[in-house]
C-alpha cells in the first residue's frame, strides 16, 4: 500500500477538506443546541460533547487532524495552508443553504477570490525542494510531472 | 469578548500548526498507509516533542474556538480566525524554511482577502 506521491497529496487534500468542513459544521449546529458556553464551568464544556451532533464534529475534527498531519509529512505547510482553504468557501456556502445564515454579494465576492487563490496555489509544487541535500532522481521526476 | 476570543484562538492556532508542521517534517515522509505502519507512525509521534507542543497549543485553540462559536455565528467565526493565515505563511518561509514563489505568495493574498470579504 504504497501510493504515488501525487495521488496521496490529491487524497488526502480532500479528506482534510471535507473533515474540517463537515466537524466545523456538526459543531456549530450541536453548539446552537446547547446555547452560550462563556462564563461557564469546564464542566459544561464536557457536557457539551455529550450532545450527538457535537460528539460526531469532535470525531471529524479528530480525523481532520490526523489527516492534516500526515499531509503535512510531505508537503508545505505554505502549500497546504491556501489549499485547504477552500473549505472556508464551503462553510459559507452550507451556512447558507442549511443554516439560512446571510450571504451578502461581498461574501460571494470573498468566496471568488479564495477560489482563484485555491487555484494559484495548486499550481505550485506541493514541496519546496530541500536546500540543503541533493534530491533522489525519483522524486524530481515526480515533482516534474505533478505541475 | 468575541475579538477577544478571536485573538486566542489565531495565536494557539498559528503556535499549534507551525510546530506540527515542524514536528512532522522531523517525523519524515508517511510512505506506508497499512493499518500496522499507521500504529507505528502514532507511537512515534507520541514521542515527538514537537507534536505534544503543538496538540497543548490546538487544544487551547480548540476550547477556545468552541466558546466563539457558541456566542458568534459560524459563518463570523471561521473567516474572523482566518487571520492565523498570514501570520503562519510568515512563519513558513522564516522558521520552516519553505520555498514561496510568486504564485504562492499571490494565492495565500488572495485567500486572505477572500476570508477577510467573507467575514464582512
Amino acid at each position: 500500500m504504497i501510493p504515488s506521491y501525487r495521488i496521496k497529496t490529491r487524497i488526502f487534500t480532500v479528506i482534510v477538506i471535507l473533515t474540517n468542513v463537515f466537524g466545523n459544521f456538526l459543531l456549530g449546529l450541536g453548539l446552537r443546541q446547547v446555547g452560550s458556553l462563556v462564563g461557564r464551568s469546564p464542566l459544561a464544556y464536557i457536557f457539551a460533547l455529550f450532545n450527538p451532533l457535537v460528539a460526531v464534529g469532535v470525531g471529524l475534527l479528530i480525523a481532520w487532524m490526523l489527516s492534516h498531519m500526515a499531509l503535512l509529512s510531505w508537503a508545505d505547510l505554505s502549500y497546504v495552508l491556501p489549499i485547504t482553504s477552500i473549505g472556508y468557501a464551503l462553510t459559507a456556502f452550507m451556512g447558507w443553504i442549511f443554516l439560512h445564515e446571510l450571504v451578502s454579494p461581498t461574501r460571494w465576492a470573498g468566496v471568488a477570490l479564495i477560489v482563484l487563490g485555491v487555484i494559484m496555489v495548486g499550481h505550485t509544487a506541493p514541496r519546496s525542494p530541500k536546500p540543503d541535500a541533493v534530491a533522489e532522481p525519483e522524486t524530481v521526476l515526480e515533482e516534474v510531472f505533478t505541475r | 469578548m468575541k475579538w477577544l476570543l478571536v485573538a486566542i484562538v489565531v495565536a494557539t492556532t498559528t503556535v499549534g500548526e507551525v510546530v506540527q508542521a515542524m514536528g512532522m517534517k522531523h517525523h519524515g515522509e508517511i510512505h506506508d498507509f497499512s493499518p500496522t505502519a499507521l500504529g507505528r507512525v502514532l507511537a512515534t509521534l507520541t514521542r515527538n516533542r514537537y507534536i505534544l507542543i503543538s496538540f497543548l497549543a490546538m487544544a487551547f485553540s480548540f476550547f477556545a474556538f468552541m466558546a466563539l462559536i457558541s456566542v458568534a455565528d459560524l459563518s463570523f467565526a471561521v473567516p474572523a480566525t482566518a487571520a492565523s493565515y498570514v501570520m503562519e505563511t510568515i512563519l513558513a518561509k522564516v522558521l520552516l524554511k519553505e520555498h514561496i514563489g510568486f504564485k504562492r505568495w499571490a494565492g495565500a493574498l488572495l485567500v486572505t482577502g477572500g476570508v477577510t470579504l467573507l467575514s464582512m
